[in-house]
């Protein structure tokens, strides 16, 4: 496609077209960002290139919750206040970040990444759902709390696992009122989170 | 009043097309091909959906002119825009602001009949189903959501018996939510089917014993428990047949009248006509405090003088706004002055209409 030479580089035009490409963002507002950041290049600009580097090179998952670290383990993982014997099941880390936020949680969690769903092909393993069933076992767990989604595929998902863990000694929770239907745990605000995990009844 | 102005712009055979209307009924007439069955569809276009032929978009634009389809609307004292661009989903626009079109069903009823449900009654159970969740989610707007709930556990359910794959659990996951939703879903078609029997008038239209048929299994069963225990007990088979065979999915309506009971699919042609003009009458009437539009596509055809003159006597009396169609004006002379009547012809290709006044 040309473009019109107004527009500056080859490679602005491909800025913006990955920009464009983002959640939230279009051609636009990609536009308005690149053509900003440009004015910008001594400092914003060049501070967000080396920390997008740094962030690519360093992200990896949390080998135990799935949670976005740098390390092996996430600082949620490794902190001995956070061992309360209850763990939180979201299905991804936007929702982890969102509970966070509402700070009414002080337990660990288990991001899932995705739910439960055989028209695309996503099954338990796909979500590690056998190695949240090791992991309650091996962890004196007391509480799993099913923070997922009131769609069907969020609440299958939470189905499968309450049921997997029928007849062992953990008590088994859901988010309460305040959770929409089709609505996603990101979109709420932290209040609303918190009164539904304050409210979770057991399934 | 329901619905006060209606214009369109390209939409099938009409270049435009601009009604004032008020509380009377509208009786549409003119030769086949005129255009009359174009207006009705575009009343239609003011519910959610494909509207009363279940068309398409791009379709509903006028040929040979690329330029979409409009459809503006004064209804319940909103602007009612709705329409498509070339290439583009149909949009809608309330009071000037785009909002999904799932909006339209907070602000109108359309209850419609056209010829193509004249089998209904000797047809296949889907059309007869259709039918009964049209009318129950008129009722019952949260009809839709359990719908398309039941069917997304469904179609995931099918998918692992297509794909063969055995994991009880996941199969016991999928069931609880078709049964929780399914059973919501067959007490509000319950709850219908009441309140259709409690506001029939009998008469020339008559009172039919409306009831929820199994449909070769259990899709009267409204415990969520029982439907869960059904499902697991029907996996095996519905294994070897690589999908879901029984549950609410297959409902069907059934209808018999009179002092025989007669099941309507053995009644004459005008009788079954008779039968389902009689359910959306009850229909409207059972939605009287709400701004209720019906539309009535060949409203004549099958009915004898008598029957016609009694059905306009019965619109007539509903709090519903109307339209009907016909092909001749003669049919609709026992409305006299309670209608207005637009008389529709072709005209260099597209549709005019001319309101007749005596
Ligand atoms: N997208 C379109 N563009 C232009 N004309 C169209 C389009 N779609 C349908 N038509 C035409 O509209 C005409 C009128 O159709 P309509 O169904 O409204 O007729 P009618 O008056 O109801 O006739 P009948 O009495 O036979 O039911 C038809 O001749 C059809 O070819
Ligand atoms: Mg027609
Ligand atoms: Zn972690």
């Amino acid at each position: 496609m040309r473009h019109p030479q107004a527009e500056g580089s080859d490679d602005i035009q491909a800025l913006i077209a990955l920009m464009a490409r983002l959640p939230g963002l279009g051609p636009r507002s990609a536009r308005r960002i690149v053509l900003h950041l440009i004015r910008r290049r001594g400092d914003q600009m060049a501070q967000i290139a080396a920390l997008m580097e740094k962030v690519a090179q360093n992200s990896r998952e949390c080998l135990c919750c799935g949670n976005i670290t740098d390390r092996d383990l996430c600082a949620i993982c490794t902190d001995p206040n956070r061992a309360t014997g209850e763990i939180c099941v979201v299905e991804d880390v936007a929702d982890l970040w969102a509970l966070e936020r509402g700070g009414a949680f002080r337990g660990r969690y288990h991001v899932l990444g995705g739910t439960l769903s055989a028209l695309d092909e996503i099954g338990p393993e796909d979500l590690g759902i056998p190695r949240l069933l090791d992991r309650i076992a091996g962890e004196a767990v007391s509480e799993v709390i099913l923070a997922l989604n009131a769609t069907v595929d969020g609440q299958t998902t939470a189905h499968y696992i309450a049921d997997a863990l029928e007849g062992q000694s953990v008590t088994v929770t859901g988010l309460a009122q305040g959770v929409p239907i089709g609505g996603e745990l990101d979109y709420l605000d932290d209040g609303t989170i918190s009164a539904a995990l304050r409210a979770r009844r057991r399934l | 009043m329901t619905l006060s102005r209606l214009s369109l712009a390209q939409f099938r055979s009409w270049r435009r097309l601009d009604l004032s209307l008020d509380a009377r009924p509208v009786a549409i007439f003119g030769p086949n091909g005129s255009g009359k069955t174009n207006i009705l569809e575009a009343v239609s276009m003011l519910a959610p959906g494909r509207g009363l032929r279940g068309a398409p978009a791009p379709e509903q634009a006028r040929q040979g002119l690329d330029a979409g389809w409009r459809i503006r609307a004064r209804a319940d004292g909103r602007a009612v825009e709705t329409g498509a661009l070339p290439g583009q989903p149909r949009i809608v626009l309330l009071d000037d602001k785009p909002v999904p079109q799932t909006a339209l069903a907070r602000l109108l009823r359309v209850i419609w009949l056209v010829p193509a449900m004249d089998r209904l009654w000797t047809d296949t159970p889907e059309g007869r189903r259709r039918f009964l969740d049209r009318i129950t989610l008129s009722l019952m707007p949260d009809h839709a959501d359990l719908s398309l709930a039941y069917d997304k556990a469904m179609r995931e359910r099918n998918r692992l018996l297509r794909d063969q794959i055995g994991d009880p659990g996941w199969y016991r996951a999928l069931e609880s939510q078709m049964a929780e939703a399914g059973g919501a879903i067959t007490r509000n078609r319950l709850k219908a089917l009441a309140a259709i029997m409690a506001h029939q008038q009998g008469g020339d239209f008559p009172a039919a014993r409306l009831v929820l048929m199994p449909g070769e299994g259990f899709a009267d069963d409204s415990d969520p428990a029982s439907i869960a225990a059904r499902l697991a007990s029907m996996r095996g088979r519905d294994l070897a047949a690589g999908r879901t065979l029984t549950g609410p999915h297959r409902a069907d309506l059934g209808a018999s009248w009179g002092p025989q009971d007669m099941p309507a699919a053995l009644s004459s042609t005008g009788e079954q006509k008779a039968l389902l003009l009689s359910l959306i009458l009850a229909n409207a009437r059972a939605l009287a405090d709400q701004p209720v539009l019906l539309l009535l596509d060949e409203v004549a055809a099958h009915l004898d003088a008598d029957r016609r003159a009694a059905l306009y006597d019965l619109i007539c009396a509903l709090p519903a706004q109307s339209l009907l169609s016909g092909t001749g004006a003669e049919l609709f002379e026992a409305m006299g002055s309670r209608a207005r009547r637009l008389a529709v012809h072709r005209e260099d290709g597209a549709s005019v209409a001319t309101e007749e006044t005596e």
